[in-house]
Parts: structure tokens; sequence; C-alpha cells
């Protein structure tokens, strides 16, 4: 536990809204992405990729390519110096394909050339001859059909049984849903530069969520020891899950390896929809029975997830959508069963929400029919079988920390309601500047959704962050692998810094691989992890400065604090009052630490076990205008309640806040990646569309401050469960304003217009 | 073919081929990386900069159509260590994370201002329609925005 209070003299430490380091640089356009690095002599990197969802290689031609001025380098799978695999949490995606293509965009070579128009004529001249096989595509036949990969084609396969499955309450709900495809759509696309070194290793620059992870996987399939690949953090245009796998920093540094040149890779949008995971697609049945008063009797779920051709996250995603299937609620007797496949469809991955995003589409729906068939509000029957601390989650862990669902509810529905539609200006009814809707059409519905899930990894997983502090005449510098992808960190490492020391000027040296991993960034895992490691390396510094002070007044260092910036003693009589950069003139303290979670296990065969770190939730309200004729609609208003431990920084935390309620309302509205035989029909912002400035509802938030026991100062991830519960909730919002069934996201205009009652 | 622009104040002459974009113009042969490139198909207005004055997404453009233009990219809104109103707006209001739109957003919205200085936030959101940001959910642009308009109210 922190037991450092805030020191209101320091300022821009936690709890306050302090600025971020990175803001200047960005708002003036000198902050460097990616994308922007340059080397003298560099080469430029492009990947041929497979037009066939599936296929047999019969031959592969690069003499034509190699002809083209300008071209240095083609390889292909057969140029590998070692693993011809990699893969995030398994190695079973080849870097280029070999005998086989699994999936429309799968690598296939990749040439370097001292221009991109070299390159990409050189990828036309590669002559890859395919046998065209029948794809698997439908995720329903995956686990009965033949092989298309040596590992097979479930990727996980649990199932949670808990109390009595024959147990049945007199109400009776059940429902099939569907998510469609959902991409993280970063603004940035994947960028790197990989810089062959003298020493015969490789230094890559590249936008990444986890440092070290994709150095072990480039040192496996370069064939070369880890520490002779050096990797730091190229500015990151957003994450969201998309850059947790590996994408060009494999082929970069192969190139950079065999024409011992600079290899700038820079992705074009298309490619960086074919380039990373997405999201899981799911089809999930459930069934829920309750008593009279809609107290949970029973819960059974069967969850099918199109993981795509390569396992990436899939496993952990299955664990998720599974363990979180019930969502927030209590319920004694449970039979859920998940499953992941392996398909020629693209694969998919981590994104924001992990799981516990397509689950919680179908588990609110039911919630909602449960309402219904019980004739309870619906905010009431999720009061009534909300979970609380002491109870136990379908796994049987007792939930030991803080998880005020109840409080998250109550204090979302307590927000104010929007005023009644306005009807005078048509730029705010459905359809906007289309001016299409009639004003006398106009129906309003409310939504409400509570969502939850864990924080860190889980399932036993040793994760772990490392941080160094060296603190010198009152100037700090922070050192940690901590990808900063846009979320914020960077700003939360100087808080903690400064709370910790009483020191404004916090440095954060640059996230690279000089230091130990701090893992990823993902499953809102950072502001605990690497948060946790920054604040016990700061801790070790200011016990070393305090020790040095105490070693010179001659008296016991437990007697000295350090308060508003100043070291003090406890004891009057001592009369010690330095301010922090004069204590120790001229010496440099500094201190390296490993910071690591509480031990988590393993599911056992009936999915029970104490597998997950922590729980977090939030609840949102959502406000609809619809046009049901024309199906068009507008989100009026989100009210949201997060469960967020405690507020580091509350003006970041509610950035997050209101960009994961857009992308929760991208997978309610808009977004999707369509597919014919494998392919994505839409891999473009003019047909991939994202929320825009006039698509946000107006937004109303509460933090709830609950400090989590046994993370540092409380304070809880807050990234994801905006994206979580915000979907189910606009699309009650819809059910409610049209009566219509609406089993699918994202609802498109068709399924308001034409498509089927409840 | 031969090309010159003024960008930031600079004259540019250069020799380029004529399916150079302007924003390739502008990040490779004038070396200026503030302009960014989110989608190559006029979606995103990550690589909005001004032309003589009017917000334009850079990669619609030929280079060779921006000849004896002035530009202005996000390098050249304020002088060295100074920002502009918009710029230390953006950064006040925490209208960025990532921060890959924000040079697009902080263009588009200066040149709306030129348009129009008291925008309405509806009238806001409708400039701002061309430009993507996928971190935020856009409330902390549209506040930086107002707040730079409102502050530009004030007599100096």
């Amino acid at each position: 536990m922190s037991d450092i209070a805030t020191t209101h003299a320091t300022k821009g430490t936690i709890g306050e809204n302090a600025s971020r380091p990175d803001g200047g640089p960005k708002v003036r356009g000198e902050f460097a992405f990616s994308g922007d690095l340059w080397a003298d002599g560099m080469l430029w990197g492009r990947t041929l990729r497979s037009p066939h969802p599936a296929a047999r290689i019969i031959a592969i031609d690069i003499a034509a390519a190699l002809r083209i001025p300008g071209v240095h380098a083609v390889v292909t799978a057969a140029d590998l110096p070692a693993s011809v695999n990699y893969g995030l949490e398994w190695r079973d995606q080849p870097v280029f394909a070999t005998d086989v293509v699994r999936y429309v965009g799968e690598p296939v070579a990749a040439v370097a050339a001292d221009h991109p128009e070299a390159a990409r004529q050189a990828c036309e001249a590669i002559d890859v001859q395919y046998e065209p096989q029948v794809p698997l595509l439908d995720p329903a036949e995956a686990a009965a059909a033949p092989p298309i990969h040596p590992d097979g084609n479930v990727f996980r396969q649990l199932t949670i049984r808990t109390g009595d499955p024959s147990a049945r309450g007199p109400i009776v709900v059940e429902g099939a849903y569907e998510v469609g495809m959902q991409d993280q759509a970063f603004m940035g696309p994947e960028a790197g530069l990989a810089i062959p070194a003298d020493d015969g290793g490789i230094d890559l620059i590249v936008s990444t969520q986890w440092l070290h992870n994709d150095r072990l996987q480039v040192a496996e399939c370069l064939g070369l020891a880890p520490e002779k690949v050096r990797l730091s953090l190229g500015g990151v245009g957003g994450a969201f899950g998309a850059r947790e796998d590996v994408s060009l920093q494999i082929h970069a540094c192969l190139l950079a390896q065999r024409t011992a040149r600079p290899i700038k890779i820079v992705y074009s949008r298309e490619e960086s929809f074919l380039g990373h995971v997405h999201r899981h697609p799911a089809r999930i049945w459930m069934r829920h029975s309750a008593e009279a008063d809609g107290r949970l009797v029973s819960f059974e779920a069967r969850i099918l997830l199109d993981g795509g051709a390569y396992r990436s996250s899939s496993y952990h995603v299955v664990a998720n959508a599974t363990c979180f299937s019930a969502g927030p609620y209590k319920v004694e007797n449970a039979l859920a069963e998940g499953i992941g496949v392996r398909t020629n469809n693209p694969p998919c991955g981590a994104m924001r929400g992990f799981g516990a995003v397509q689950v919680c589409f179908a588990h609110e729906a039911q919630m909602d029919k449960l309402a219904e068939a019980c004739g309870v509000d619906p905010v009431e029957i999720r009061l009534r079988n909300a979970l609380a601390t002491g109870d136990r989650l379908l796994t049987g862990q007792v939930i030991e920390g803080t998880l005020p669902v109840a409080r998250v509810i109550r204090e979302a529905a307590a927000l104010p309601l929007p005023p009644s539609p306005e009807i005078a200006d048509p730029m705010t009814r459905p359809g906007g500047a289309g001016r299409t809707a009639d004003a006398a059409h106009v129906r309003r519905g409310i939504g409400f959704a509570v969502g939850f899930k864990n924080l860190m990894y889980a399932e036993g997983y040793m994760d772990g962050s490392a941080a160094r502090c060296r603190l010198s005449d009152g100037l700090a510098t922070v050192t940690c692998a901590a990808a900063e992808v846009g979320q914020g960190f960077v700003t939360l490492a100087q808080q903690i810094a400064r709370t910790v020391l009483g020191v404004e000027d916090v440095l954060l040296a640059p996230a690279d691989t000089s230091i130990g991993s701090a893992g990823s960034s993902s499953a809102s895992r950072q502001t605990w992890m690497s948060g946790g490691a920054v604040e016990k390396a700061c801790q070790a510094v200011r016990a070393a400065l305090l020790q040095h002070v105490a070693d010179r007044h001659g008296i016991d260092p437990a007697q000295l604090t350090i308060t508003d910036g100043r070291v003090t003693s406890t004891d009057a009589r001592d009369s010690i009052d330095l301010a922090v950069a004069d204590a120790a003139p001229g010496v440099v303290f500094e201190e390296e630490v490993e910071y690591h979670h509480r031990i988590t296990h393993p599911l056992d065969d009936d999915g029970q076990g104490d597998a997950h770190v922590s729980l977090v939730c939030a609840a949102h309200r959502a406000v609809v205008d619809v046009d049901p004729d024309l199906g068009l609609i507008r989100v009026v208003q989100v009210a949201t309640a997060q469960d967020v431990g405690r507020a580091l920084n509350p003006l970041q935390v509610l950035g997050q806040i209101e960009g994961g309620i857009a992308q929760g309302l991208g997978l309610a509205t808009m977004e999707e990646l369509t597919l014919r035989n494998g392919r994505i029909l839409n891999p473009s912002f003019t047909d991939y569309l994202i929320p825009t400035a006039l698509d946000m509802p107006e937004v109303l938030a509460t933090l709830v401050e609950e400090p989590e026991p046994g993370a540092p100062f409380g304070a809880k991830g807050v990234g994801e469960p905006p994206t979580i519960s915000s979907t189910p909730a606009i699309v009650a919002a819809l059910r409610a304003a049209t009566g219509k069934a609406l089993n699918r996201v994202p609802v498109r205009p068709q399924d308001i217009a034409l498509g089927d009652g409840e | 073919m031969k090309v010159a622009m003024t960008i930031n104040g600079t004259s540019q002459q250069h020799e380029i081929e004529p399916r150079v974009l302007l924003v390739q113009f502008i990040r490779e042969v004038a070396g200026l990386t503030g302009t960014n490139v989110g989608c190559d198909t006029t979606s995103c207005g990550t690589c909005t900069v001004l032309l003589d004055g009017e917000s334009v997404k850079s990669c619609t453009i030929l280079a060779v159509q921006a000849d004896g233009a002035q530009i202005t990219t996000i390098e050249g809104l304020a002088e060295p260590g100074t920002l502009h109103p918009m710029q230390e707006a953006f950064r006040e209001n925490h209208a960025l994370q990532c921060g890959f739109c924000t040079p697009g957003m902080v263009l588009a919205a200066v040149s709306l201002l030129q348009e129009n200085a008291h925008p309405s936030e509806q009238e806001v959101r409708s400039a701002l329609e061309g430009n993507l940001c996928r971190c935020t959910g856009y409330h902390n642009i549209v506040k930086a925005i107002l707040a730079a308009a409102d502050a530009a109210e004030v007599p100096a």
C-alpha cells in the first residue's frame, strides 16, 4: 500500500490534472512519430502479401524483382536465418508464408529498395504461383473441419461449471447475438526504422505496445542474442491492442541484416488494416433463468470467437470472454463454454476490452429481456444482481478488492437526462447534415448497460515491470520501458515521482530495451504495473536520500520525511528543514527495481480458480434519437459512472472515458470490417467508418473512487471499461426507440428500417 | 518539373516528379514531418495544412498545384519557442492523446476561426468533420477550439 500523502506544495503530483510532458512537442508538430524517422543511406522496405485466403505456394520467382533498378534485396522465408515462425504468445505464424498461405494479407516476401516506388514495383514483379484451396471461413465449422494448420483449428476451448447445472428459475430468457469484426483504427499507421549495428546486432525504432516481446521475436527469427536486438519506442500514433503483435518488425530487421543498410517501413492505411489483428467477431448464445423478482438462478452461455488464421492472443481472449460472460452479476449455477477457432479469415487478437466487449453486448441484452419478463425496471434488475466485494465470480474466485457495481449503476442512472428531442436545429436530428429525418417521426430511446473485466494478465502469468529512478540535486530522472501509446502514462510517471520525491523536475528517459521489460501497454495494466514500478523505484531513492541526510545529522532516518518538497524531521528538536534539491548536494541516488502483482493461478478443468488480479466495472446510460423509417440514428447522450479506484489525473481519466465511448459507439453503429471470401472489402477510412466530431454524443461522467487495496495509490486502470458497456447501452436505447430485436452489432440502418421486431 | 512555393516563410524550389503529392513534398522534400499521413484517401485530415491561408488536405493535391502558394504547416504556426493560441488551447485542454491528428486538427481549427471568429459548438463540430481522432472522443478538441475563440475575443 502506498502511504505517501500528496505533497501539495509540489505541483503536478497525483490527483492533479497535470499536463502531458509530450503535449508541447505534439501541438508544435515536433513529436517524432515512428513514420517520421530518417537515416542516412536508408532503404525503403515493402511487404508482398497473399491475395488468397487459402492456397498452396507452388513457386516463388524473385528474379524479375531483383532486376528492377534500385532494388537491393528480396527476402522470403528461405532467407530467415533461424526461426521461421513468430507469434505474441505462441509461435504459430510464419514470418513469410512457406508452403501455404492462410489469409488474405499474409506476408509472402519483402523487398528493400532505394525508393518506395521501386519497392512497390519490385513487389509486383515477384512471381508467386498459387494453387488456391477451398478456404475455411465459417468459424462454426472450424472445430470439426480438417486442420488448416499443424497446431489444429481450436485455439482454446474453455468450460466454466459452477453450482447445480439443472437449477432453473421460473423466468427464462434466451437469445443469440453476433458481434462484427471491429478494427482498432489508430491514426498513425505502422512504421519503423531498423538500423544494422557494427556489433552484428540491430537497432530498431518502432511504434509498439511491448518493446521486449517484439525484441524476443525478432531475435529468435534473426538468430541473434536478445541483447543484440535493441528496440526503442518510436512515437506511437495510438494502439488500442493492434500494436501488441509484431507487424513489420522482423521484416525490417531481416532486410537491414541482409542489406547492411537502414530499412524504413511505413504501412499505408490499407496495409495497416491487413497488417494487424482485429477484434474477434463473435457468435454468442445465452440463457438466463431467474426468480420472479429477477434474481438470477442460472446462466448458460456458448461463445464462439473467430480467431482467424493465427493464434495471437486468442487463447486469452477466450478466457476473458468466458470468465466475464455473465457480466458483473451474482449467479450460483452456471455453465459457460467458450471456444476460439482458427479459420482462413484475418487474424484477430487484442482490442480494448479484450473479450469482455463481445459478451457484454450479449449479457446486457439478456438482462433487458429478463427485466421485461419480470416486469422490473432495467436499472433495478441490475442492482438486484450486482456483484460486490466478497461475492464469487463464475470461476469461484472470491472478489477481494473493490468492485462497486451497485454504486456505478446508481451513479450513472442518477446523471441528468438531456432535454427532450431538439427539433429546432435539423443538424442535431438523426441524419445530421443530410437533413433527411422528419422531426415528427423521430423517436427517442434510453438504454442502460453495465460491464466489467479484469486488470492485468491472468491465469498465473508472472507479470512484472522494471523502472529506474535517479535523483540528483532535485532533478529526478525516471526510466521505464512502458510504451506511451497516447494513454498518458508519461504524465502519471512524472506525477508519481513528484509525489514520492517532492520534486517538480522529473525527466523521463526514452523507453527502450536498455532496462528490463515493462510488459505491454494493454489490459489496462500500465498505471498499476509500471506506475507501481516507478513508485517503488522512487521510494527506494527516497529512502536512500533520507538515509544520507540522517547519517549526516546522526539521527534515525525513520524520523525524516519529505513534505511539501522539503526534508523535515518529525522530531522538532532536530531542526532539519531542507529543500529536497539542497538535501544532498552533488550526491546521485539511483535505484532500479522490479514490480510484481500478487500471484494468480490457472483455471482447472471446471474453469475454477483464482485467476484474476483485480476487477474493474462501469455503467453506461445512452440516449438516442432514431428515424425508424430511414434507419437513421443519433446518439444524443452517454452518461457513465466508472470504477477508477483513485483518479491519479482526472482530466486524463475523462479523456480515456470519452475516447473509449467513441469506440463503443463505433462498434454499436458503424464499425465493421466486412469480409467476402476472407478478403476485407473496406480497408480504408472511406469505407471503414469511425465516429467523427459530429457523431459524438454529450458525455456525462462520474468517477467512482474506492481505492483498490494492493494497487499503487489505490488506482485502477481506466482504459478499457468505457469501451465495454457503452456499446450495449446504445443498442439498448435503439431497441427502446424502435422495438427491433437488434441482436447484432454494428446496427445498420436497414436493421432498424427493415429488421425484425422483438 | 520545377516547383516553387513558400513553406512557413521559407522559399522551397525543387525539381520534382509531377506525381509528387503536396504532403510528400512537405515531408520528404522540405523535411517537415509535423504534417502526418493517416489514410491516403483524404478521409482522416491528419495531413491538413494551410494553403494561402485556407485549410487543405495535403494528400489530396499535387505539389505542382501548390506552385507559387504560401503554405503554413504546424511547424510554422508560431515563432520558435512560442505557441499559437490554438496550440496553447489544445495543450491546456488535454485535447490530444497520441497526438497524430493534432497538427491537422490545430490547422483546421485555425482556418475555421479565420472564417468564423465565434463559432457555435455545432459549427466547430461541422468544421472538424473531415478530421478524424481515435483517442479523445473529440470533446476536448471542441473545448480547446471554443476556448481559443473566447480568448481571442478579449482585447489585447
